[in-house]
């Protein structure tokens, strides 16, 4: 009997596994893939503070890239430079970066088992009790006060639990990835961001640097596209000169929510971290800081409630509340924005370029100063509607 | 009916992101659809991110 079994070790599983087991609980961390970390389905960029808040220090190996800043071009090819500072975000390298974090869990006295498939939850006077899975190809059967779900927007698990997390798909974008080698990167110490319906429909194209001739090109695309994401990537690498030469040394993809969050993210003995309760940045994207995040207050809830050694629903409703408190509002607002950005035209765009400075971008992606966009968008008459939502 | 092209795919679980219905699954030999559950919705289709799956939708809807 475990005090805790964790579903997937991604970033938000493996932290609530090194939190948790550092309080000196006893926790199993189950991973499906035979190799924790890879593939990775991700650009790999975090911000320095966002590291730095996670209380993080990954080892050199895990960090490819330091980042100054980034590059946003608008249809008409106008670019707003953002300078975010010096080496202040970093581009990772997933498949280090989320066995490190695995590592530190063992570390800490997790039991951390890969190629560990986990198909079903134990039900015990109707809660949940434990996991029915097969570590590598041994059928097995393990029970626990209390199932954490971090198995990614895939999760099968919460479903299972009891917990309806199906939500609208036109909320999660269709991503598709290469990491390119050998090609030219006009300013490798920034990422590049490109947007514009015909570039990438409701979402954007990115490359982030991960040396001076290699980099993650990927795109983000609303789901309901008919043509797949990974035309809009290949057009587009082949129409760039600096690019269209370039190797692939992966191909990478995966979906990426852009909002729809859970009020509810617990049942008796049971709750749900990460991209499997949708905790993504839904203006770009990130989810390697929001999963861990959700991780330690999962295992501050977590702790409380094995203390009182009352693992109802009620009392990790905590969870849900500090959630919601800490990240679910601000995400909340940040949803908004992405809102009225996918209802622009690429005309809408090139008229923003025009008037809006990087520190302005900044402030918005973290849900500030958003009434600056919505004067803004005040002046065009057809945009009025979607000011409003800003407000 | 549901064809899904396993050269083409990438094993990324997008499809089973936004099916409604929970009808797919990610094995150990690729993606295995639940018949019963299915609805020919062809949103798995649209929002594949490499074009690895064809939905012909149900003709009398
Ligand atoms: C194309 C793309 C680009 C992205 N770029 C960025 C970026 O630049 N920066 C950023 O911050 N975020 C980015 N993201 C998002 C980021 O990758 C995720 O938000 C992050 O990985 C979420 O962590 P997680 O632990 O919740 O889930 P995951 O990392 O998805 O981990 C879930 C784990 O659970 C395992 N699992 C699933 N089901 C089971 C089961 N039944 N049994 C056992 N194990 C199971 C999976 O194999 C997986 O390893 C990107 C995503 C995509 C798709």
């Amino acid at each position: 009997m475990r005090d805790v079994i964790i579903v997937g070790a991604g970033p938000g599983g493996s932290a609530t596994a090194k939190h948790l087991s550092e309080k000196g609980y006893s926790v199993a961390l189950y991973e499906k893939r035979q190799e924790i970390g890879a593939p990775k389905r991700c650009g790999e960029g975090i911000s320095l503070g966002r590291v730095e808040r996670l209380g993080l220090n990954p080892p050199k190996n895990c960090i490819r890239q330091k980042i100054d800043g980034a590059k946003i071009y608008a249809p008409s090819g106008k670019a707003v430079e953002i300078d975010y500072g010096k080496d202040s975000g970093y581009i990772l390298e997933r498949k280090m970066f989320d066995k490190w974090l695995a590592e530190e869990a063992a570390r800490k006295g997790a039991f951390v088992q890969a190629k560990t498939y986990i198909k079903d939850v134990v039900r015990e006077r109707g809660r949940v009790s434990g996991v029915k899975g097969e570590s590598c190809s041994e059928k097995f059967e393990e029970k626990s006060k209390i199932l954490v779900a971090a198995d990614g927007v895939e999760s099968k698990i919460s479903r299972v639990a009891g917990l309806n997390t199906t939500c609208n798909p036109l909320l999660i974008d269709s991503g598709v990835q290469f990491e390119m080698a050998g090609i030219e990167i006009e300013d490798p110490k920034k990422i590049h961001l490109y947007f514009g319906n015909k570039i990438a429909p409701r979402g954007y194209l990115w490359i982030f640097p991960k040396g001076k001739d290699v980099a993650n090109v990927g795109i983000g695309i609303i789901g309901n596209c008919t043509i797949p994401a990974i035309d809009y990537l290949k057009k587009f690498v082949e129409n760039k000169e600096e690019l269209k030469k370039g190797s692939i040394l992966e191909v990478n993809a995966g979906s990426i929510p852009v909002g729809g969050f859970l009020k509810k993210m617990t049942l008796d003995n049971f709750l749900i971290v990460g991209d499997a309760a949708y905790q993504v940045n839904p203006i770009h994207g990130g989810g390697i800081y929001e999963a861990q995040f959700a991780g330690r207050i999962a295992a501050e809830v977590i702790d409380e409630a094995l203390q009182k050694k009352n693992t109802s629903d009620k009392q990790l409703n905590k969870y849900n509340i500090e959630w919601w408190k800490q990240r679910g509002n601000s995400l909340r607002k940040i949803e908004k924005l992405r809102e009225v950005v996918e209802n622009l035209s690429d005309e809408d765009f090139n008229y923003l370029a025009d008037k809006l400075t990087g520190e302005d971008l900044v402030n918005f992606t973290r849900g500030n100063s958003l009434v600056t966009l919505a004067k803004l968008l005040l002046k065009r008459p057809h945009l009025i509607k979607l000011a409003k939502a800003l407000f | 009916m549901f064809k899904w092209n396993k050269n083409k795919c990438l094993r990324c679980g997008g499809c089973i992101s936004v099916c409604p219905n929970d009808a797919l699954e990610l094995t150990e030999h690729g993606i295995v659809r639940d018949e019963k559950k299915c609805i020919n919705c062809g949103i798995c289709e649209l929002f594949c991110p490499v074009g690895a799956i064809k939905v012909k939708k149900n003709e009398n809807k």
